[in-house]
């Protein structure tokens, strides 16, 4: 498990039925890119985060799968349409198996 | 004839040229290979796609854009200077209608970033936006 890996998801508490809503995420990950070179001169091997998926209420809003080229500390901005009520699932899939969740309540009028 | 130090040494040079330009074009098309590998025989054109990245970009390990796909499944997005040319690849849900979405990368110099969109009949649509890097992002 990489260590301090963190999420932090912005999401608006409410909304009205059909709005489109902006969703930031970030998640605090190095995303060693299999790029660089330590002081030995031995390549530092890759360990990103792979994929990033959004659900509300089971369905899917977004995938999306990273490659090393994607900046440390991963920013994701995107948009979705609240028909009701209900949750967002948001997930990050590690290079080491680790698997990274945290969930957004939003109530919709 | 006696083979001198200069023969040599142009010999060389000619064949060290003569391979640099073989291999140079090799990396812009890494990018097309794989575009070819998404979308295959299929004729790519401009659409509505387009993607959002600054003309200059000062700190080449986070360069923002934003792709906007209006009508598209799914948009893969690649670097063309970069060592691996593959960024992300992002797939739309349904509930997901402005089809655009926004990240941080990184790039190596300076170079394209370019979107291929799969659209929901299926077409496919490229755009791509020419980044100037001051300081490159991959370590290097």
């Amino acid at each position: 498990m990489a260590s301090g890996v963190k999420p932090r998801v912005k999401v608006p508490k409410t909304a009205k039925a059909g709005d489109t809503i902006t969703i930031k995420t970030l998640i605090s990950h190095k995303m060693e890119s299999g790029q660089r070179k330590d002081s030995d001169g031995n390549l530092i091997p890759r360990s990103i985060i792979n994929r990033f998926t959004a659900d509300f209420n089971g369905q899917n809003v977004i995938d999306v799968t990273l490659e090393p080229a994607i900046s440390t500390n991963p920013y994701f901005q995107f948009d979705a349409n609240v028909p009701e009520t209900g949750e967002f699932k948001f997930t990050w899939y590690d290079d080491d198996g680790s698997v990274y969740e945290t969930a957004k309540k939003i109530s919709v009028s | 004839m006696k083979l001198t130090r200069r023969d040599l040494l142009v010999m060389g040079s000619v064949g060290m040229g003569a391979t640099l330009m073989g291999v140079m074009p090799a990396i812009a098309s890494l990018t097309d290979d794989e575009i070819a590998k998404i979308a295959g025989d299929a004729e790519i054109v401009a659409g509505e796609l387009f993607v959002t990245a600054p003309e200059i970009a000062e700190n080449g390990n986070t360069v923002p854009i934003q792709v906007t796909a209006p009508g598209a499944v799914m948009v893969a997005i690649f670097a063309d200077g970069n060592p691996v040319p593959n960024v992300a690849t992002v797939k739309f849900g349904p509930l997901n209608r402005s089809r655009s979405a926004s990240t941080r990368i990184r790039l190596a110099k300076t170079q394209n970033v370019v979107a291929i969109a799969q659209m929901e009949d299926g077409s496919f649509q490229k755009a791509k936006s020419n980044v100037k890097v001051t300081i490159g992002g991959c370590g290097g």
